[in-house]
């Protein structure tokens, strides 16, 4: 066996002179989701980047144009569908704007509560994912197993874990369990405690903190002009967070706060989503100390609100009503709507088109993904190939939700 | 607010603005697709505007229109806390001609955005420094989300794509390992073994 250890000359060894194309995905196992990455290196400095998205496209939009109103419903569930609660609510909104309806107090508590919860899930999973991807498995687990916490109360309140469709036009599929409130709240506890746990796992690790210090960085002004949005801005130093700037449903009447970071780098991102769940905790709580205990949950009004099963059986007004209502779609006037909330990556829009029928003439969904993603070229340009990884991570890309 | 903010426009550009609406509150203006780039520079420029934040860009396919497309943007400024929804309509009854100028260098939120309705509507921004498609692949032929699009046609799969300098090696034979996966139709191994000319490889 010849000798490993050969002495070359550096003079006679070729080196290859142009740069290299390195393709990272679609299908990487450190890249959640499926996107291509196309870089080019200098060595390992990346000199420019291509982002390829769209292998998740399954024309929802397109499918959207095919239904009733309430029937896109389980196409907003699959965008994000690590917090598919807020897609519900967020389209419940736009098309009771359109409507000029407003849900009974004690629906907009639920709303609020349920959200919350989805955004803590979806916060968990991107930093244990982030953790992961940069080595520390236990955090992850950790994570996972408080997403489940939430996952079950999800499961009791609507029936499924991950895809819910529970949000209707003017109202929500079913009231709150009896035992929700107790649940939420204790839940929410269990989150923190694992929160504080993980914490003290990574922030005193050299290597998590030195793979996330300075990497990744985006100054406001860029993170503003790529149209950034939720917690990859709010990192960035913008203090712009939809439920404080323009409330929606109670978010004007409870007290949080909107944590801003400093420097713009994936640390900051990590703890922004780190602080958000401390403070969803604290919504969810106010939010499960002020719903009522009984109550309407669903509008009174016959032309969106499908009637009770009861008078269905009992009553032809209430046959027809719900035939109605399920055949042909409830109506919606037409004209257009733009409407917008937090959703777990931020500004989540609804520009929505109706010509007076029951299906929509045009369904626009502004993913706050899809932008943040087109802003990863110019994060990773100049970086090292390493640094792919957390800045990807950091960016909480949702494939379902940036190709739709 | 924003009330003023669309008489700002009128008086910056008398005539520009075809229409003007504030349903539910959301203002809107509808600009001459000429001056729709000068509109937005201004938006963003002028100090009582100063719309920092491209937020949305899409559009809307009217067949029975012409102009046929809407091209809809939504500005927001973070500074003022105002929203503005602009349109702008174009392109010929049958598709083509739908041309307007690209807002990729003002906004780079623009540049996937802009790509993104090319790649549904096939509304060409004009300056827009790579307007590829983004969501489908290049060799989709038509616009999905036109209303002429019938939402149930199927596109062939495509073939292995032969790129200059890079020679595509399948791994585990010309199926990839993936027999289920990209298989055609026309030529498919009799029941007793495959076929020695159809499929050289598995005779031997």
């Amino acid at each position: 066996m010849e000798p490993l250890d050969q002495d070359l000359d550096a003079a006679e060894i070729e080196l290859p002179a142009d740069p290299m194309i390195v393709n990272m995905g679609p299908a990487h196992p450190a890249m959640h989701g499926t996107v291509r990455t196309v870089v080019e290196l200098t060595g390992e400095t990346i000199t420019k980047a291509d982002v390829q998205v769209g292998y998740l496209h399954r024309g929802f939009e397109k499918m959207c144009e095919r239904g009733t109103w309430t029937q896109v419903y389980p196409y907003v569930d699959r965008c994000n569908y690590i917090s598919p609660m807020l897609n519900n609510v967020g389209f419940s909104l736009a098309c009771e704007k359109m409507l000029g309806i407003t849900v009974p107090e004690r629906c907009q508590w639920y709303r609020m509560a349920l959200g919350e919860l989805a955004r803590i899930s979806d916060h968990l999973t991107c930093d244990g994912a982030m953790a992961m991807e940069l080595g520390a498995f236990t955090p992850f687990l950790w994570m996972i197993k408080a997403r489940d916490l939430i996952w079950d109360i999800m499961e009791e309140e609507t029936g499924a874990r991950l895809t819910h469709s529970f949000g209707r036009v003017g109202g929500m599929a079913a009231p709150p369990t009896d035992g929700f409130k107790e649940t939420a709240k204790a839940t929410v506890d269990q989150v923190l405690r694992v929160i504080d746990e993980v914490e003290r796992l990574l922030l005193g690790n050299r290597i998590f903190l030195d793979r996330l210090e300075g990497v990744g960085l985006v100054s406001a002004e860029d993170a503003i002009s790529l149209g950034w949005t939720g917690p990859c801005l709010r990192a960035s130093g913008v203090p712009y967070d939809v439920r404080k700037a323009h409330p929606y449903l109670k978010y004007g009447d409870v007290e949080f706060e909107v944590p801003v970071g400093s420097t713009g780098d994936c640390f900051d991102r990590f703890m922004v989503r780190i602080e958000e769940i401390k403070q969803s905790a604290r919504i969810v709580q106010q939010c499960c100390e002020r719903m009522a205990d009984s109550g309407p949950v669903n509008v009174d009004d016959p032309r969106v609100v499908l009637p009770s099963k009861e008078e269905v059986y009992k009553t032809i007004e209430g046959t027809i009503r719900h035939f109605k209502i399920v055949m042909e779609g409830l109506k919606i006037p037409a004209g257009e709507v733009y409407s917008y909330t937090e959703a777990g990556n931020g500004e989540l829009g609804f520009y929505l088109v109706s010509d007076g029928s029951g299906t929509p003439y045009r369904v626009r969904i502004r993913p706050p993904c899809f932008l943040v993603t087109s802003g990863l070229e110019r994060v990773i340009t100049g970086q090292m190939v390493a640094d792919v990884v957390p800045c990807f991570g950091s960016l909480n890309m949702i494939g379902g939700e940036c190709d739709r | 607010m924003a009330k003023a903010l669309v008489e700002l426009v009128e008086k910056q550009f008398p005539g520009v603005v075809l229409e003007k609406h504030a349903q539910h509150g959301d203002e809107t203006i509808v600009v001459d697709v000429a001056f729709w780039r000068d509109v937005a520079m201004f938006l963003r420029s002028s100090p009582a505007a100063d719309m920092k934040m491209l937020t949305d860009l899409t559009a809307v396919d009217y067949p029975d229109r012409d102009p046929r497309f809407e091209v809809v943007a939504h500005f927001y400024s973070l500074a003022k806390g105002h929203r503005l929804r602009m349109k702008a309509r174009v392109g010929a009854s049958d598709g083509t001609n739908a041309k307007i100028a690209s807002l990729a260098d003002i906004w780079a939120s623009a540049n996937w955005m802009e790509r993104e309705v090319w790649d549904m509507f096939g509304v060409v921004f004009d300056g827009h420094p790579d307007l590829r498609r983004i969501l489908l692949y290049p060799e989709f032929v038509g616009h999905p989300l036109r209303r002429d699009y019938p939402a149930d046609r199927i596109q062939p799969l495509v073939e292995y794509r032969a790129i200059p300098g890079i020679q595509k090696i399948a791994p585990f034979g010309a199926d990839e390992g993936m027999s289920f996966g990209r298989q055609t139709h026309d030529a498919r191994p009799p029941a007793d073994g495959p076929d020695p000319e159809v499929f050289p490889e598995d005779a031997n």
